[in-house]
């Protein structure tokens, strides 16, 4: 199934011309293999990821499901290409899109993948959008520096693609300005920013974070309608397990720069195989259940430039053993079909025979030793809460 | 475990003006809390939940006299607070306390934790002897979970949920019957947002304390409040028991909220009733006439757009909750 001329409406068809020469060898678009990104800092150097790999087929939704400094943006900007660097550096891996290694391309091969091929859509949409440009305008400059389209032409596009992530009244917002519009129709227009050239591949980091409920489920059921009507890969990178639960066909956690369980969705919830997600899905609180005390995971996420040795979780895992906090770390191994975790225990965490090791005191933490926040990775963007810090955007 | 009624709300009004041209003329107001009333009884947790700019953070500030209201009345254990003044407002302040949303911006930077902690003490000298302070802020630091060396460290030492057990700490300081929490953990990631939430189950029962817990986050809100308020444009439109709200909510509001929530099980996929609202929240300075939720309301009739609704008991079900709705009618959401 690979994409051709006629997965596209006709409309897109004489919109877009034919497409440019790259085709999914089995429906594979993109291969992350054993990324590796560092931040050179003052402080020392963070590593941000140490060896992700991960794959993406056509018309999938792949969640990468992780809390804030776990390297989830991070490997997001080094799909995209967009890492700010210094201080930022790729140090290894390959990203391969079609079958070739764009890490390897020139820059300007790099930029006719970016936006026509991979696209991405960040959370903060206001600091995401330009403030003195009208909306229309910046959708319209994808038509025109990918397309070489006139203004015109350009921003009768930039209607259409209104029109389609359903903003009322389009032609007459399009000369509008970004402040003119709510957080989500914000949202809405960068989303259509990021489908213009329609791409194979989109890539959501927090795409509703910064949003209420109510909005957040417009905007969800928005890219999902946009993902089957163009069978995108999608890339959804949340910290949000019911967001997580509603739309991933696959899922990927992360943890400290690493996958640390890569499942099925339902296979990941019904039998996590990897204690970090055991914990993380025992932490949160349920809308249609009136739980008890909530099972915290205690301690904090590792500092970024002082990794403990061994496996990275060990220090706050409640199944540590000895051989967790010895290198080398556990690899990502198989433990079922499609499934994968790195924990040395995985098959007994799967199946619930493993007995902790440490009894959580009541309060759920075990705080020792003081981890000061000596690094933050940016851009700095709020793990939760409704857009109470700004984030980095460069659309 | 929950008691007397100790704070009551009645009819709270908070209109912000709205200033424009060279004369700084008011041309109109933003209705941020409009006619707010509720009971808080001791030991309880009332969560209160809306959207963004329903006026859950204005009813906050206003319970903690932060703002003036515009009118109304709100009384704690009998005594009028808005018409307090000087020594017996100070006096009146130690009862309620507030733990902010934002951990990062809402410690000084410059002074250490131990200032931080100890800084009530300094307005309210009478609640511990001078040499005590420092053995009190100590105490403090280990009943929120955080080791009492630490006292001389700056806020940037310490991580997002280390700096929300400070702010809980300096809440809890002076003893107070009533703490507003105000979006406490939705700046936290999830497994730090855990120990916080229980960190505050755990203080309500060790020191009987009663919360209004704010919050946009139903799950959570669920998780901790015995009773939970559903805010909308600055006015509460149902209130009730957590069982009532969640498990069989009357309002089409409160419904297509709970809709929207996503649960973290993938196999109620497609299961859920799902309500996806139309549009975002009118503006509060030009809210719609009548009940003002009708312009994004499926139910909503001629009689929506002119009477007002009022929140009374209404049935739902098995028994009655306050709810205001015309046509409020129970609904499985969860």
């Amino acid at each position: 199934m690979s994409r051709t001329v006629q997965d596209r409406s006709a409309h897109d068809i004489e919109v877009l011309g034919a497409r440019s020469g790259w085709t999914p060898q089995g429906g594979l678009l993109l291969e992350v293999d054993d990324l590796q990104v560092e931040f050179r800092t003052r402080d020392g150097v963070a590593k941000a990821i140490n060896g992700v790999s991960f794959d993406l087929y056509e018309g999938e939704t792949l969640a990468i499901l992780g809390e804030s400094g776990s390297g989830k943006s991070v490997t997001a900007q080094a799909v995209m290409g967009i890492l700010d660097s210094p201080p930022g550096f790729v140090t290894g891996g390959e990203v391969r899109y079609c079958g070739q290694n764009t890490l390897a391309m020139s820059e300007e091969n790099r930029r006719k993948i970016r936006g026509p091929e991979i696209s991405m859509v960040f959370q903060d949409a206001l600091s995401s959008l330009n403030p003195v440009f009208p909306v229309g305008w910046q959708i319209a400059e994808m038509f025109r520096q990918h397309r070489g389209m006139n203004k015109s032409d350009s921003l009768r596009q930039a209607v259409r693609l209104m029109e389609r992530v359903a903003i009322p009244g389009a032609a007459q917002r399009v000369k509008a300005y970004p402040h003119q519009f709510s957080g989500g129709m914000r949202q809405r227009i960068m989303i259509a920013m990021a489908i213009a050239l329609d791409p194979a591949v989109l890539i959501a980091d927090e795409p509703t974070t910064a949003l209420d409920v109510t909005v957040q489920a417009q905007i969800m059921k928005l890219l999902q309608e946009l993902q089957e009507e163009r069978k995108m890969g999608l890339i959804l990178i949340t910290h949000d397990l019911g967001v997580v639960a509603d739309v991933a066909n696959r899922i990927a956690v992360m943890y400290a720069g690493k996958l640390v369980e890569t499942a099925d969705v339902f296979e990941l919830y019904a039998n996590p195989a990897h204690p970090y997600t055991k914990g993380l899905l025992d932490s949160i609180p349920r809308l249609d259940q009136k739980g008890q005390q909530l099972a915290a995971i205690g301690g904090l996420p590792p500092n970024l430039t002082r990794i403990p040795p061994g496996c990275p979780f060990n220090p706050r895992c409640s199944y540590a053993r000895d051989v967790c906090k010895v290198d080398p770390p556990p690899p990502l191994l198989n433990v079922a079909h499609h499934r994968w975790s790195a924990c040395h225990f995985a098959d007994a965490v799967m199946t619930g025979v493993l007995t902790p090791t440490r009894v959580k005191d009541d309060l759920g933490d075990t705080v020792d030793e003081l981890e000061p926040e000596g690094f933050q990775l940016p851009p700095t963007r709020s793990p939760a809460g409704d857009g109470s810090a700004p984030a980095g955007g460069t659309a | 475990m929950t008691g007397e009624v100790i704070l009551k709300a009645e009819d709270l009004v908070k209109h912000y003006p709205i200033r424009a041209g060279v004369l700084r003329r008011t041309v109109g107001h933003v209705k941020a809390v409009d006619g707010v009333s509720f009971e808080l009884r001791g030991g309880e947790t009332l969560g209160i939940v809306g959207e963004s700019g329903c006026g859950k953070s204005s009813l906050g500030r206003l319970l903690m006299r932060l703002e003036e209201p515009t009118s109304g009345r709100l009384t704690f254990d009998g005594v009028d607070v808005y018409s307090q003044k000087g020594s017996d407002m100070r006096r009146l302040r130690r009862d309620i306390q507030i733990v902010f949303q934002d951990p990062y911006t809402s410690l000084n930077p410059r002074k250490t934790v131990g200032d931080i902690i100890g800084e009530p003490f300094q307005i309210h000298p009478d609640a511990v002897p001078k040499g005590g302070r420092r053995r009190r802020v100590q105490e403090l630091l280990e009943l929120v979970g955080l080791s009492p060396e630490h006292i001389n460290r700056y806020p940037h030492q310490f991580s997002g949920g280390q700096r929300q057990r400070i702010g809980i700490a300096r809440g809890v300081a002076l003893n107070p019957k009533v703490i507003i929490c105000d979006e406490p953990v939705s700046a936290l990631d999830v497994s730090v947002q855990a120990q916080v939430v229980n960190l505050l189950e755990d203080l309500q029962d060790k020191l009987g304390l009663a919360y209004i817990f704010i919050a946009h986050d139903l799950s959570v809100v669920r998780h901790i409040s015995d009773r939970v308020g559903v805010m909308y444009l600055g006015s509460l439109v149902e209130i009730g028991d957590e069982d009532q709200i969640y498990g069989r909510p009357t309002h089409p509001y409160t419904q297509a909220l709970l809709s929207a929530v996503p649960v973290p099980d993938p196999t109620l996929r497609n299961t859920r009733a799902e309500i996806v609202l139309s549009g975002d929240v009118p503006s509060p300075a030009n809210p719609p006439s009548g009940c003002r939720f009708h312009t994004r309301c499926w139910k909503g009739t001629d009689k929506c757009v002119t009477d007002v609704p009022l929140l009374i008991e209404r049935p739902d079900g098995v028994s009655s909750h306050d709810s205001a709705c015309h046509y409020a009618e129970p609904r499985v959401m969860v």
